[in-house]
């Protein structure tokens, strides 16, 4: 009889053995599985939100009702969470849709949350220097090479290097076709190995941390 | 072909007075602008039914002209398949959709016709070929308005089925043969008692190294699972070593923050928690509110995070999911606080940027292998023994492959083409 952690690895066994057969057959029912197994995950993942907004909206009014620090960004993070939500209701009931171009949440949307999205990007070309700067210091033979090989390939990227020499960019091109190309797939086969091990593991049961 | 053209322009210019039907419609039956106008159609193979692929090969010349695909039923009733096409493209699917799922039915017998015009079809003209009532839908030439229209005949009835099984997956079938037995062995030689060897990944040494620092220092651990979803194989490895991290930080009664970006993943990383607090035997230090969730945006989540290391500062942080362009954002803000970092993703983009801003990085498969290794039970590792034999497999595959190739095309000898070509198909999919 299964009982306990016994049902959910049935479960998953048996949900894995019928992807994988739906996988080979496409009739029916066994060609829509993926959809349908895709439209209940989207179902599932609808409610989920409610609980992300109760644990995210929760956080900040404990925040602000034990009066911790920094409790003016919970404020500002709880006011602009409703602010948004109430427009987004009245724009749905004055256009029919939200994102209407004359309504005021596509406007929260391209002149709030675009120019923020823009400005946290924007800080990886910091960040990718200061990076840089640690990676390519000449410590030992690996990290040399490294930043030889970096060199090579910013130079030959950019018309300096064409400049320099004509055979840079070719050089550069080399580096990145044959050496770096094997590097890169020879870690995908192992992350595709991996990916069929985690895989196997889980619906034979053997792997069960996920478990709750 | 010029003088083709000439003679069709000249036949037309006579055939008007003889043939001329009404003021904007002239039809000259069985005229094609070239031989063999015609196209055909089959059942899309290895589909799960309702499609339909018509083919067209139309000379290189009419490359620009348009195509528009007809349908009739059995019971006679005409449809528009598509208009317009570009004759360069070669195929249009009629395919039922979700939108509209008895467009094409199974069993059913269709017959389709195609329109070549040089100017895009005319509606007037289109609906009049269509219309039930009217005779028009014969092949030939159609000069409608002015314009030009060449009219295929008929395919013969095409009938779209169900297929059982997908033929062009016959190498995975042999694949997954193949890996289950490898792995089926390794299982069964773990279960006799043989003793696997798996080697030593210093990342993963390095947890205990990491939660008892943060122990020491009295700050909390954070433990970031990426952008990922619950359907991502990184995510799941995420969630398995969050899950043995989680009970080293409840055997060392200190915090674990789990900032998450979807609230799929933050429902399962909070059991996971439990779970592991629970088996540590201190479920009293299990505290929902440290699994949170913070927005499914990627840079208001790596905005979200990166104020919380500000604030918090955690003695070690842990990266283990999938990462993006935020990867970097969220390793360098680690980095400055002057955290112990453990990094771990598939994603061989951003393993350049873990590598430079942490201390250790999980590289794609060592991440997938992580729990076997933070568990060491020895099923586990027969699981990691089959993988590294089917990598030596397809390692010899390459090589085999290379040797080839250098025969067939370097040397130029067939018979070495005839094999690597073999070789090619054989692991298409």
């Amino acid at each position: 009889m299964l009982k306990g952690k016994g049902i959910p690895i049935f479960i998953t066994f048996l949900v894995g053995m019928i992807m994988i057969i739906s996988f080979f057959i496409p009739h029916k029912p066994f060609g829509d599985i993926e959809k349908i197994s895709l439209n209940w995950y989207s179902i599932i993942a609808g409610f989920t939100m409610l609980l992300g907004v109760d644990s995210l909206i929760g956080m900040h009014f404990r925040k602000l009702k034990r009066k911790d620090e920094n409790w003016f960004f919970s404020l500002v993070l709880i006011l602009g969470f409703t602010a948004t939500v109430v427009v987004g209701i009245i724009e749905t009931v004055r256009f029919g849709t939200a994102f209407d171009d004359k309504s005021y949440f596509t406007y929260i949307y391209n002149y709030f949350i675009v120019p923020l999205q823009s400005t946290m990007f924007s800080l990886l070309a910091f960040f990718i220097a200061s990076a840089a700067y640690r990676a390519f210091r000449a410590r030992n033979f690996d990290a040399t090479l490294l930043l030889i090989t970096a060199i090579i390939v910013m130079l030959g990227r950019v018309p300096l290097g064409e400049q320099i020499s004509p055979y840079l960019p070719k050089f550069t091109e080399w580096i990145m076709q044959v050496p770096q190309m094997a590097a890169k797939r020879g870690i995908g086969l192992g992350i595709s190995l991996g990916a069929l091990g985690v895989s196997i593991r889980i619906i034979l049961g053997i792997e069960r941390s996920y478990l709750s | 072909m010029l003088k083709r053209t000439l003679l069709l322009i000249v036949f037309l210019i006579l055939s008007i007075s003889l043939f001329s039907e009404n003021d904007g419609l002239i039809f000259l039956e069985n005229q094609t602008p070239f031989e063999e106008f015609a196209i055909t159609g089959k059942d899309i193979p290895n589909d799960g039914g309702g499609g339909i692929e018509i083919e067209w090969s139309f000379p290189d010349s009419l490359d620009n002209f348009f195509l528009t695909v007809l349908r009739k039923d059995e019971a006679g009733n005409n449809s528009i398949v598509a208009t317009d096409l570009l004759v360069s493209s070669k195929q249009v699917r009629d395919v039922s959709s979700e939108e509209d799922p008895s467009r094409v039915k199974d069993g059913t017998k269709y017959y389709y016709t195609g329109i070549l015009s040089k100017k895009m079809v005319d509606e007037n003209f289109l609906n009049m070929l269509i219309s039930k009532e009217n005779g028009y839908s014969k092949n030939g030439i159609y000069i409608f308005n002015n314009d030009t229209f060449y009219v295929t005949a008929e395919t013969d009835a095409i009938i779209s089925k169900a297929s059982w099984f997908n033929l062009s997956r016959i190498p995975v079938v042999i694949s997954l043969i193949l890996i289950s037995f490898v792995f089926l062995y390794y299982l069964n030689l773990a279960k006799s008692g043989k003793e696997l060897y798996i080697r030593k990944i210093n990342g993963l040494d390095a947890v205990e190294e990491a939660v008892g620092r943060s122990t020491e220092m009295g700050k909390p651990i954070m433990y970031i699972l990426g952008i990922g979803y619950v359907t991502d194989i990184p995510t799941i490895a995420g969630l398995t070593i969050l899950s043995r991290v989680s009970k080293k930080v409840a055997e060392y009664e200190t915090k674990i923050l789990v900032p998450s970006y979807d609230p799929v993943v933050m429902t399962t990383a909070q059991e996971v928690v439990k779970e592991a607090f629970t088996e540590a035997g201190r479920p009293d230090l299990y505290n929902k509110n440290d699994i949170m969730y913070i927005t499914q945006d990627q840079f208001g989540y790596a905005a979200g995070v990166d104020g919380m290391m500000m604030r918090e500062k955690p003695g070690a942080v842990f990266l283990q999911g999938l990462f993006f362009a935020e990867s970097l954002i969220l390793a360098e803000t680690g980095h400055s606080i002057g955290a112990i970092q453990i990094s771990g993703t598939t994603e061989t983009a951003q393993l350049p940027f873990f590598v430079a801003a942490c201390d250790y990085t999980l590289i794609g498969e060592e991440m997938m292998a992580a729990s076997v290794y933070l568990q060491k039970e020895p099923m586990m590792l027969g699981s990691i023994a089959a993988e590294d034999l089917l990598k030596v497999f397809i390692m010899v595959l390459i090589i085999v492959g290379f040797i080839l190739s250098i025969f067939a095309y370097g040397f130029n000898i067939g018979i070495f083409k005839n094999l690597f070509d073999l070789l090619v198909r054989a692991l298409q999919v």
